[in-house]
């Protein structure tokens, strides 16, 4: 259980705190639930506050590409409130069900795609023990939960009453179901040579230098990166495959009918995935929250520093390098996200057959290569090179293994092995 | 009343109430919806149990692959806007009788295990024992127990003195139901395979 909220470490911090009233102070169960709700909390703030900042990011960026200026005005300078404007317009608006909708669907269907959307939140790390839940398979359930968004897109569209909503709702399940397919086997090559399904140990794995990323562990991760976030850039239905929106041709496709707040839900979520997805192929490709530039080890003789705090466990400069780490993750993600803008407004939209062809005459048989050459790579070194990696203090494939790293004592244990001899060898 | 007590008792309760629903709506696309709810309750039961990787099958597979294809389904053969299943009162009853029969035969199994000494003796209690006391395993999200063991053949509960399995593993029955599954993916394909009759190539343009 505590691993399934993984608060163990805050809830370990709020057990026994005194309260007004009880003895013993907060009893562990009752620590265990505000620990949960606090990490439920941070989660979700980050989670409204994303998707604020790139549709504003969005509408600038499209602007300068159009050769237009964007937002100017809201908030001072360069129009930064604008997205919050529109928040307050879109509250305003009055919640329309047209009257050939099955209404009580259309209704509950914007909750479902927003859900799903942040459950992804929970199992996504940010920094080194920084993770709501804590889970041994948690690239795996990630998956799972993004695959969850389309259900309330395909129950929107076929419950809105519109022509228009169910094309797009057809549309989407179409390019769902078949890109969900390359989306997993891409995620599959880095996994194979890192040999863990956690996102934690996979980033704690990519410390060091640039070279230690596993996008340059072999060829194939290489590959396997540009081709996983063609089918990310698909799965989150931006352009060049937003089909199930189609402005030309669909009106607005899925949300045709939908109107203020549950409008708005949508797009919530589609900003929040297009971060989900950015933040996964960070973590699994690009060095999660290292930067790669050598500073956390630079850094690491501050990590013990601890000005007077009477927390067990607790060390402030250990603190302050994780906010270093997921703001790094949270950056490079949004670098990703930014390009996802970039590619929207300036590649034409595919058609239908063409996004299914794209995915299943392409994108799955390279997927399918990358995933062999991927297995068959430490085969081929081992016979010319005598050893499984290319360089010599290489971990080989699926000899990466850490200490399961959700309690902080443990972690303190792994980062003192770390320190000693500087190398990403010793974590094993 | 524990926070997993808590939590098993809500999840079972969402997951009974929806299929509870799924029976009694007409309506196919609410049906798909309630369906969705139940298959994620039980989802997050097996999150609740440690078991996450089941629990993501469960998601993956069901919630997302087999209601989506359902809901599509729907989508393209239906022939007006909402599709209403009506259902007879015989077809009722039938159903009714079957499921009741189902949930007695569960039911009277569930009742029939004494929890308290059993289940360890089937769990393997040596076993699970040494684990426990090994403290270097770190147990959580660990599904590769003897009953897991037993589905793909291996028994580590039911080993004689001389070292061999005394009585076998489930995975011939299990073998049996994948190969069964394949007989019928093939026979849905066969019988909804388009029936063309097979002309010779005409050149349209001469």
């Amino acid at each position: 259980m505590q691993a399934l909220f993984a608060a163990a470490t805050l809830q370990e911090f709020l057990t026994g705190m005194p309260v007004p009233g009880v003895k013993d102070g907060l009893s562990p169960g009752w620590a265990l639930a505000l620990a949960a709700g606090i990490h439920a909390a941070l989660l979700f703030s980050l989670f409204g506050l994303l998707p604020l900042i790139y549709i504003w990011l969005e509408r600038k960026v499209a602007g300068r590409i159009q050769d237009r200026l964007g937002p100017t005005r809201v908030g001072g300078r360069f129009g930064w409130l604008q997205t919050l404007a529109d928040g307050v317009k879109l509250i305003q608006k009055e919640d329309l069900a047209p009257g050939a909708a099955d209404r009580w669907v259309f209704q509950v269907a914007p909750y479902l795609a927003i859900v799903a959307s942040f459950a992804a939140f929970m199992v996504l790390p940010f920094s080194d023990t920084w993770v709501a839940v804590s889970l041994d398979a948690s690239v795996f359930v990630i998956l799972a939960l993004m695959s969850l968004e389309v259900l309330g897109i395909i129950l929107a569209g076929y419950s809105s009453g519109s022509k228009w909503a169910l094309f797009g709702a057809m549309r989407e399940a179409a390019q769902m179901v078949s890109y969900e397919i390359p989306m997993a086997l891409c995620l599959l090559v880095p996994l194979v040579a890192v040999g863990t399904l956690n996102l934690t140990e996979i980033g704690a794995l990519q410390a060091g230098p640039v070279s230690s990323w596993l996008i340059f562990h072999d060829p194939f991760c290489f590959i396997a990166f540009f081709t996983y976030f063609t089918v990310a850039t698909a799965s989150v239905k931006r352009a060049p495959f937003d089909l199930a929106e189609a402005e030309s041709e669909l009106v607005a496709g899925f949300h045709t009918e939908y109107s203020g707040l549950r409008w708005s839900f949508f797009f919530m979520a589609e900003y929040a995935s297009m971060f989900a997805v950015s933040a996964i192929a960070v973590i699994v490709f690009l060095g999660g929250w290292h930067t790669g530039l050598m500073v956390e080890e630079g850094l690491s003789g501050f990590k013990g520093w601890n000005p007077n705090f009477l927390v067990k466990d607790f060390t402030l400069g250990n603190y302050l390098l994780n906010v270093m780490g997921a703001k790094v993750l949270i950056l490079k993600a949004s670098l990703l996200v930014l390009v996802q803008i970039w590619v929207r407004w300036t590649l034409p939209r595919l058609r239908i057959d063409q996004v299914m062809t794209t995915c299943l005459k392409y994108l799955v048989p390279i997927s399918c290569v990358l995933f062999l050459g991927a297995v068959l790579w430490p085969l081929l070194l081992m016979t010319t090179l005598k050893r499984t990696t290319i360089m010599e203090d290489m971990p080989s494939m699926g000899q990466l293994s850490l200490p399961p790293a959700t309690a902080a004592v443990e972690s303190e244990e792994m980062r003192g092995v770390h320190v000693v001899d500087g190398s990403k060898e010793s974590v094993r | 009343m524990t926070l997993e007590a808590l939590l098993f008792y809500l999840f079972a309760a969402i997951a009974c109430g929806s299929a509870l629903a799924v029976v009694l709506t007409d309506n196919v696309v609410r049906m798909a919806f309630w369906l969705v709810m139940s298959l994620g309750a039980v989802a997050s039961l097996f999150f609740l149990l440690e078991a996450d990787f089941l629990g993501a099958t469960q998601l993956l597979i069901y919630v997302g692959g087999t209601v989506v294809l359902l809901v599509f389904g729907v989508m393209l053969t239906a022939t007006g806007p909402y599709v209403q299943i009506k259902t007879t009162p015989a077809e009722m009853f039938l159903g009714a009788g079957v499921g009741g029969l189902l949930l007695l035969v569960l039911a009277s199994t569930v009742m029939g295990i004494n929890w308290e000494n059993d289940v360890a003796h089937a769990l393997g209690a040596e076993s699970e024992a040494a684990l426990a006391a090994d403290t270097t395993v770190d147990q959580s999200g660990t599904t590769g127990r003897p009953l897991g063991l037993a589905f793909v053949g291996v028994r580590p509960d039911a080993v004689g003195p001389d070292g061999a399995a005394t009585r076998p593993g489930y995975l011939l029955p299990f073998e049996i139901v994948s190969v069964h599954l394949l007989v019928v993916l093939i026979g849905a394909a066969y019988l909804a395979r388009a029936k063309r009759r097979v002309e010779p190539a005409t050149d349209l343009l001469s």
